[in-house]
């Protein structure tokens, strides 16, 4: 108060009027400098969806909604279907989530409730350390260390005991290659498991100190405690962070393409060589011709993105509403 | 509960057993993801240092069947990288600024939080497709500056995030006192807030270039690849990743030693801008 | 420190012998030692920090689930002693039941929340279940509250009867002891009436031991009292006389006023 009537004094009312509206100038500027790049960020997303959708149109227009179903990938007669890797992008990432689950969940459980108090933060650490590493040197390590211990050591022993059993057999044929639908979904867990862990022990370290210790003061197991309080309590949070590890499985690219065996072919055995659309893309695109092969690969992407942002936005209200949760709550 | 009878015994016995069972299944959890972190860094310790000598990093790619390096390779990602880095950031700062700063009140902040999650996580080889269809097959060639676009992509949702975040630990007793002063609301972003909230987001920056070093399906269709030596972002560009993938697939064994020494290279950069900004972080926090 | 020991013919529940405990390297509890009747209310005051939490949290190993926390020497209930690592802490607990300062719920139904813990220990029909769980909401005096919505959340119910859930929830599981950490400290005036009347009723078939930082409950509600101080109990006796005549100047300060 004290400098501005000083001011006044000095240099009269008119020189602070024009101060006043240069700030006022400023101050709308930057807001709607800001405002232009939140808007900017926030139409990214339309912007993708529109230019994949006009860019897929030629493949629209000529095989329809049963572009969806087809299984013909023809470059030659021009002859597209999005069935096969459709197929191995879903059944790939299923896999990935069967065995991330339980994993990711027993990671969590053992950093919130076992682990003592100075390894909590190395071995968070190390965990975070696996989401780090870029996913290409997945596919390599997949390929040339993972695939010929997999097809030598663990495929035989699955063929031979799974592969006569009725049913679940099929899933289970053919020669042990190493690479094929199952290697890509091992793969695909190994990358999520980050994810999906830590999502999961950020949330089981919301619960309320005194509620895990209510349920232990009536007698409860440290499982009883995590499966029958934790786990209600936290369980739009585990949901959140598993759509989020599966959006991460449904588009991760390199370490898929590396060991899935980029065959347009469908095959019900998980031991044969599959597709998922994105290694359709990495392996396709920059060698594709002709404008309805282009558009055609351009559909797949479009129909990922749907899928993902589809999952990412499930994952995100899910989050949002543990966080609104806990707000009433405190 | 006056007494443990046999019944309640059995049952807690059952109940033990369960506990017991689980907690050592979470125990192997864990062992389960350091295993195959421990086997990766082993098999990229084993190969990669073992192919990380002089010429990998002072001559270009090969042609099948002869000796080289990664030079050009290198150089490409280091350009790409940063000229991703000199978009993004800025409307990453701008963006996350209105979230914290302007977006309590609207539906444009909350709108774009959200829309800005999902881009975190979208498929980048997406992106890389999105590039494709706006700019390459407009200017009709693929370029290094397409491929630095289509990593800015990735770069920009991870600092929107980190701006908003860091911003909004700022507490409002802080800002409060600069309007007291008489401060612009714009000068108070920008010397105050920014000021209080520079190392969080300059951490967020370091994990955005940590997570673009290794990107390789966004740079597939953007930049290809450059068999020379080349500083010419309008002509295709030769990046680590995208080397890489076509070396490890190539049936050439040179070609492998050569993918393996850039695996190290890529994972060394990578968990080194990540240790950076942990410390830079925990330097912030203490 | 012979005062301390009350009457060697008297029903004693817990025996607690040279007892020590260790935050880390800090030491919370020095060298208590005192025996807990049998069907009587049994109060804990003193200042805040002083350990009368911490030894509440002894008497059912709550302490155990942090590694931090260490404790020596003994706590004998029924002659046994429950800090003895062969003793197994989960069946104590299901013995020694715990309330705690905030009401805490669990994510679900009122009648689940009941029927947690009776799951936890024993295979009961859903008729002998419905029983129980009326008994216990009867016992907290909730039953008349809550009885058309056994479905509904527990969440959803006041702080007051959110307690009583939770003394309810305790005595479902028919434990010996009850153990309540500042059970009314969130809660109001009206509701802290209830819970009260509620301890007192509570001894006719359990001992419980009372932790409260206000002096006047400690005399409404409790039969014996003691008065810790910066880790160390410096008078236990029958809650009158603590009131009344207390032996220590330093429990006289205290209660009157003078410091605290």
């Amino acid at each position: 108060m004290n400098s501005s009537r000083h001011s006044r004094a000095v240099h009269g009312p008119h020189r602070r009027t024009a101060r006043a509206q240069l700030s006022r100038l400023g101050d709308a500027l930057f807001e709607n400098v800001t405002r232009l790049f939140a808007v900017l960020v926030l139409g990214t997303l339309l912007a993708i969806l529109v230019s994949l959708v006009v860019t897929s149109l030629p493949s629209l227009k000529a095989f329809g909604l049963g572009f969806l179903w087809s299984d013909d990938w023809d470059p030659v007669r021009d002859r597209f279907g999005a069935l096969v890797p459709i197929y191995g992008t879903l059944v790939s990432s299923c896999i990935a989530m069967l065995i991330a689950l339980p994993i990711s969940f027993g990671i969590a459980i053992f950093l919130t409730e076992m682990s003592p108090t100075w390894l909590k933060r190395p071995l968070g650490t190390a965990i975070e350390l696996l989401a780090a590493i870029p996913s290409i040197i997945y596919g390599m390590w997949g390929l040339f260390v993972f695939t010929p211990v997999f097809s030598k050591h663990v495929q035989p022993l699955l063929i031979e005991i799974f592969g006569p059993l009725p049913g679940i057999g099929r899933l289970f044929q053919g020669p042990p290659m190493g690479i094929g639908m199952l290697t890509a979904g091992i793969i695909l867990a190994i990358m999520v498991i980050p994810f999906i862990s830590s999502v999961m022990r950020d949330v089981f370290e919301l619960v309320p100190a005194v509620l895990k210790e209510s349920a232990y003061g009536l007698g409860a197991t440290t499982w009883e405690v995590v499966w029958k309080v934790v786990l209600p309590y936290t369980r739009t949070g585990v949901v959140g962070g598993v759509m989020l590890g599966l959006g991460r499985a449904l588009g991760e690219t390199m370490a898929v393409t590396f060991v899935i065996g980029n065959a347009q072919r469908l095959s019900v055995s998980l031991l044969a060589p599959g597709n998922s659309i994105a290694s359709s893309l990495a392996n396709e695109f920059a060698e594709a011709v002709g404008d309805l092969y282009t558009s055609s690969l351009i559909e797949l992407g479009l129909i990922l993105f749907l899928i993902t942002t589809v999952v990412l936005a499930i994952a995100k209200l899910m989050l949002l509403r543990l966080g609104r949760l806990e707000g009433t709550k405190s | 509960m006056r007494h443990a009878t046999p019944a309640i015994r059995r049952i807690y016995n059952r109940r033990r057993r369960l506990n017991r069972i689980n907690m050592a299944m979470s125990a192997l959890g864990m062992g389960f993801g350091l295993f195959w972190l421990a086997w990766i860094l082993f098999t990229l310790v084993r190969y990669g240092f073992e192919a990380l000598t002089w010429k990998l990093l002072s001559q270009s790619t090969p042609p099948p069947g002869s000796d080289g390096g990664l030079l050009n390779a290198i150089v490409g990602s280091v350009m790409m990288a940063g000229t991703a880095t000199l978009i993004g950031t800025p409307v990453g700062v701008l963006a996350g600024t209105y979230l914290a700063e302007y977006g309590r009140r609207g539906w444009i902040a909350p709108a774009t939080r959200f829309i800005n999650d999902i881009l975190l996580s979208a498929p980048s080889i997406v992106l890389g497709l999105f590039i494709y269809t706006v700019y390459v097959a407009r200017v009709g060639h693929f370029s290094g500056f397409a491929g630095a676009l289509a990593l800015s992509l990735i770069v920009i949702p991870v600092v929107v995030r980190t701006t908003d975040d860091m911003l909004k630990l700022v507490p409002d007793s802080l800002r409060e006192a600069a309007i007291a002063l008489g401060a612009p609301k714009w000068k108070m972003v920008t010397r105050v807030s920014y000021r209080a909230a520079r190392t969080g987001i300059a951490t967020g920056v370091l994990l955005a270039v940590a997570r673009i070093s290794g990107e390789t399906a966004p740079l597939l269709f953007t930049a290809l690849n450059n068999q020379f030596l080349s500083h010419d972002m309008n002509a295709p560009m030769a990046n680590l990743p995208v080397v890489i993938f076509q070396f490890a697939m190539s049936p050439y064994d040179d070609w492998h030693k050569i993918a393996w020494g850039g695996a190290i290279l890529i994972t060394l950069s990578v968990l080194g801008i990540n240790i950076l900004a942990r410390l830079l972080f925990r330097q912030r926090n203490s | 420190m012979s005062d301390l020991f009350l009457k060697p013919d008297s029903n004693v529940r817990i025996a607690v012998r040279d007892l020590n405990f260790y935050y880390g390297r800090f030491h919370a509890i020095k060298n208590v030692s005192m025996d807990v009747q049998s069907n009587k209310v049994t109060a804990f005051i003193g200042p805040s920090g002083c350990g009368k939490s911490t030894l509440l949290r002894t008497f059912n190993r709550l302490h155990e689930l942090y590694p931090q926390n260490r404790a020596t020497g003994e706590i004998l209930l029924d002659g046994r002693n429950v800090l003895d690592p062969r003793e197994d802490p989960t069946l104590l607990r299901a013995r020694v039941g715990m309330v705690f300062q905030k009401p805490t719920p669990f994510p679900m139904s009122i009648y689940d929340n009941i029927a947690f813990g009776v799951r936890l220990y024993e295979r009961l029909n859903p008729r002998q279940m419905d029983e129980r769980v009326e008994w216990a909401l009867t016992k907290a005096a909730l039953w008349n509250e809550v009885k058309d919505k056994l479905n509904q959340s527990g969440n959803g119910l006041s702080g007051g009867q959110q307690q009583r859930l939770c003394i309810a929830r305790c005595i479902a599981i028919k434990p010996e002891v009850i153990l309540l950490d500042e059970p009314c400290s969130a809660l109001d005036p009206i509701s802290t009436a209830h819970i009260e009347e509620l301890v007192h009723d509570l001894k006719e078939d359990y001992t419980v031991v009372i932790v409260t930082h206000n002096m006047q409950q400690a005399a409404r509600v409790s039969d014996y009292t003691a008065y810790m101080y910066l880790g160390e109990l410096i008078e236990f006796d029958e809650t009158d006389k603590i009131f009344t005549k207390p032996n220590q100047k330093a429990t006289e300060d205290y209660i009157t006023g003078k410091f605290g």
